[in-house]
């Protein structure tokens, strides 16, 4: 084999990519190397105090502030909307879910949640008091502009 | 040979002239016993998850389903088993209920939910037999276990809190009314009132 200026780069770059991967350990949020069982973390209770929780923009999904363990969301039931559904409303009392759910694609009015809004967990999600894994650095709209119509109207 | 029945029917018909007045009442009451216990005994053998799970049927449905609920397994490890739920702890209900069993057995011979598939498109229908069994019964089988007065429901999510005041204490609904699906998966649910 001859040492064309090919190869060497090729070796040069092995070398510095091996070099910086000793150095520095890959961040990672395994506990163990993905070959081996980690032992599984505790699981903790949902969040079940019923209390609405702000959103953080307008357009977020409501979170769930309620236990949903277990509920049925399959093409047999819907267990969220054995309380949401409109007709459910009254005796359950939980809010209806939103109007805009009823709209299929074309932005047509259906009399019944819209299949493509049926599955609830896709956007909804209940939570739990845990640390979060990786930080966070969103800002409110509100914080980044303090002169936010809303603003002045409080 | 016939005439060995003969004599054994002359035995047996004519009054008893070897024994005692006393001892026929006794052995009559001895035999009523056992025979009393045996019945008893064969109704307890068949009141076990262990008997109910020998079938595949529901081995592979129900009991496959059973196993990730709260009434599985949980926290304080009290669980409930299929004939906790589904069997009437009243003698009389017991029989009832044996009764229908035997639907069952019918069932299992002519294969009426022999696969998933059959499973599955009969499944409404033996729901619906739960549920109003359930229903009738005012949820018996919940209230064995799980009873209104000694719920705490300081210590209840608001929710429950909630549904429970104004529906459960007040006696206008009763457990399966809410809680339908508690422990196994439920069939399609489009028909049925209060599902969508
Ligand atoms: C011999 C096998 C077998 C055994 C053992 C058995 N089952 Fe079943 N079970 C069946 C079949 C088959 C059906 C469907 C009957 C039908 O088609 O109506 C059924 C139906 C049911 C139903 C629905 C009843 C209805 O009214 O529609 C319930 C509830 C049930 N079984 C519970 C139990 C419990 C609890 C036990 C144990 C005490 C048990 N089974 C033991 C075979 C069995
Ligand atoms: C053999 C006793 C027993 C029977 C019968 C029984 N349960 Fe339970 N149930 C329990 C136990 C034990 C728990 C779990 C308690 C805990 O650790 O929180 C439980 C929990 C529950 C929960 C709480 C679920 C949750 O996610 O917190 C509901 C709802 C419930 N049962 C409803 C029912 C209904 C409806 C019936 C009748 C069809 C029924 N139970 C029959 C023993 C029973
Ligand atoms: C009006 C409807 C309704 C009736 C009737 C009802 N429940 Fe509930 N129950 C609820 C709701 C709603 C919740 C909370 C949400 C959930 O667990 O899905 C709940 C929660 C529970 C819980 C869990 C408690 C907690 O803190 O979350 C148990 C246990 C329970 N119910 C048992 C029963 C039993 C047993 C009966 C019959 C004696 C019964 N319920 C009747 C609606 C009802
Ligand atoms: C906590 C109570 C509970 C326990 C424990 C339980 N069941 Fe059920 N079962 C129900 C209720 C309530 C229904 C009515 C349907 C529903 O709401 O899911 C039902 C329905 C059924 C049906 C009718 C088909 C269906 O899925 O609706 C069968 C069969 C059945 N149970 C068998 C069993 C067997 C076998 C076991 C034990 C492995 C068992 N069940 C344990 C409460 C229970």
């Amino acid at each position: 084999m001859k040492m064309t200026p090919k190869w060497l780069m090729a070796l040069a770059i092995i070398a510095i990519a091996g070099a910086a991967y000793a150095a520095e350990p890959i961040t990672t949020l395994r506990s163990t190397a993905p070959d081996q069982e980690s032992p599984a973390p505790r699981i903790s209770n949902f969040e079940d105090t019923d209390q609405k929780r702000p959103r953080n923009y307008p357009e977020q999904p409501p979170t769930i502030p309620h236990d949903i363990e277990g509920y049925q969301i399959d093409k047999n039931a819907n267990k969220c909307l054995s309380c949401h559904a409109r007709s459910r409303t009254g005796e359950s009392g939980a809010p209806m879910v939103s109007i805009t759910h009823f709209m299929d694609r074309d932005g047509q009015f259906l009399a019944a949640v819209s299949p493509r809004r049926y599955f609830c967990t896709q956007c909804h999600v209940s939570q739990r008091q845990v640390e979060p894994l990786v930080g966070n650095s969103f800002v409110d709209i509100d914080a980044l502009l303090p002169n936010n119509s809303t603003r002045i109207a409080e | 040979m016939f005439d060995l029945l003969k004599r054994y029917w002359k035995v047996l018909n004519s009054p008893s002239v070897h024994f005692s007045l006393a001892f026929l009442t006794l052995g009559g009451f001895v035999a009523g016993v056992i025979f009393w216990g045996g019945f008893n005994t064969a109704l307890e053998a068949t009141n076990t998850e262990k008997f109910c799970i020998s079938c595949h049927e529901m081995r592979d449905n129900v009991f496959a389903e059973l196993k990730s609920t709260i009434h599985y397994s949980n926290r304080s490890g009290v669980r409930a088993t299929c004939p906790d739920c589904h069997v009437p702890h009243e003698w009389t209900d017991k029989i009832a209920r044996k009764m229908q069993a035997s639907k069952e057995v019918w069932g299992k011979i002519f294969g009426t939910i022999r696969t998933r598939d059959k499973f599955v498109e009969k499944r409404l229908e033996l729901a619906q037999h739960e549920w109003a069994r359930l229903k009738a019964n005012n949820s018996l089988e919940c209230r064995n276990c799980h009873s209104a007065e000694s719920m705490d429901i300081t210590r209840q999510s608001p929710r429950a809190v909630e549904a429970h005041e104004k529906f459960l204490f007040t006696g206008e609904k009763t457990c399966i009314d809410c809680h339908k699906g508690i422990a196994h998966h439920l069939p399609d649910m489009s028909g049925v009132p209060e599902w969508q």
